[in-house]
């Protein structure tokens, strides 16, 4: 799963202490970016760069972690065992993933304590796609192959992002991610060979799904202020509008494959530019969501703040525990 | 709201015997058993391993990118320590 990097209040902050830099030091930092060169956790690092990844990947990890929450709806009602088990499996793949994050954006020097608090206190932004409801089995599969392919898009650049830990994350992520997106493709493809109603139900996860998954791109270049720094310091490789390209490119036969219709009416295919031409995108809604108005934007923070709460006993315990042994092994 | 804060561990995996550990990444854990479970859970989902390490982190001292060049660049001019270096007559084989 992936999240687009979305403003917060720290953004402009970020934005002005560049002047504040050792000129040298930043000359010789671009320069080292500039010629493809991976930064370490204990390199000299402009500060907007360092906040800006803390930003981005700590996003990215609260997308993973509340990219569970939809999928886990389904899991006791997946249509048989052989499903259960996938299912299963992907989502304990998102909560690694958030894992492999939370500890790269650690080595920027935030901490994983203020990270599940800026998430849970509505400070930190995750995908706006997660605020969208899973209302039928065919959205297991709509969300595997349309949001982890939007994902994968996004994230094989970003296994050459310029910073080394994020990059390592992102290789392994990678690897597990296409597994994700083929069992959503197949959900999709066997209800869409299926009886009359079960094709009707994989056509309306695809006409709910398409246009949020084209959003997960985030916005349109000329309303991505930050796309140009982040393309200069490599924390992004490609531009919103270059990989949403991509998508469409590659999606849209796939669902002519098997018998499904993108619900866009200005799709049509641009032989000069060897890509497809597609309708405007309602970014009212985009900005809507993600300004925490998306359907179930409340229900997802109050799950994640629940299962924080609710296991609170368990952190306190393994730490008691933990001292109590130490203590005996001091005493021995 | 709790404010134990688990420690950092590095985490270690041997891919199969006959290969050393190699540093996969880090986990929160209250012990070293659970930082074993959780590399266990994090990091060896699809047999990444046969063995597991964890490290508390702050026991990791590394050397600072500032005395990079003075410990790493002395090397940079010893070629001899390479075996290409030498030049072997011709047809000498075996060697």
């Amino acid at each position: 799963m992936y999240t687009t990097e979305l403003k917060d209040k720290d953004q402009k902050a970020a934005a002005v202490s560049l002047a504040d830099e050792d000129p040298e030091k930043l000359a010789a930092f671009e320069a080292r970016v500039a010629a493809d060169d991976f930064i370490e956790p204990k390199d000299w690092m402009p500060e907007a760069y360092r906040k800006t990844l803390v930003r981005q990947i700590s996003q990215h990890a609260h997308s993973e972690i509340v990219g569970m929450l939809p999928e886990g709806n389904w899991i006791t009602r997946a249509p048989n065992l052989r499903r259960k088990a996938i299912l299963l499996a992907k989502v304990q793949d998102e909560g690694g993933h958030g894992l492999y994050l939370y500890a790269a954006a650690e080595t920027l020097g935030t901490s994983r304590e203020e990270m599940i608090d800026a998430l849970h206190s509505g400070k930190a932004k995750y995908s706006t796609i997660f605020n969208y409801p899973t209302l039928t089995w065919a959205d297991i599969g709509a969300i595997g192959w349309l949001v982890d392919g939007a994902a994968i898009m996004n994230q094989v650049p970003l296994q050459r992002t310029s910073y080394g830990p994020y990059a390592r994350a992102m290789v392994r992520i990678c690897k597990e991610e296409s597994f994700h997106q083929r069992q959503g493709y197949e959900i999709m493809s066997v209800l869409a060979a299926g009886t009359a109603e079960q094709k009707r139900m994989a056509q309306d996860a695809l006409n709910r799904w398409w246009w949020p998954s084209l959003m997960m791109f985030g916005p349109p270049d000329d309303k991505s202020p930050n796309t140009a720094q982040s393309v200069r310091w490599r924390i992004k490789r490609e531009t919103n509008d270059e990989l949403r390209q991509r998508f469409v490119d590659v999606t849209v036969p796939q669902a002519e494959a098997i018998g499904l219709r993108v619900p866009d009416p200005a799709l049509t295919w641009n032989d000069e530019r060897g890509s497809y031409d597609f309708g405007a995108i309602d970014w009212e809604e985009f900005y809507a969501v993600v300004r925490g108005e998306g359907p179930v934007a409340k229900e997802r923070t109050q799950a994640r703040v629940k299962a924080w709460e609710d296991g609170a006993w368990v952190r306190e315990a393994a730490v008691a525990h933990a001292s109590k042994r130490a203590l005996k092994m001091a005493a021995e | 709201m709790t404010n134990a804060n688990w420690p950092l561990w590095e985490v270690f995996v041997r891919a199969k015997n006959g290969l050393s550990h190699k540093h996969a990444g880090s986990v929160h854990a209250a012990d070293a058993r659970m930082a074993i479970e959780a590399a266990r859970d994090v990091y060896t989902r699809r047999m990444e391993g046969v063995s597991l390490w964890v490290v508390p982190s702050s026991a990791i001292v590394a050397s600072d990118p500032k005395e990079a060049a003075d410990l790493f660049e002395p090397a940079a001019d010893k070629v001899y320590r390479h075996p290409t270096f030498y030049t072997i007559p011709e047809g000498v084989k075996n060697i």
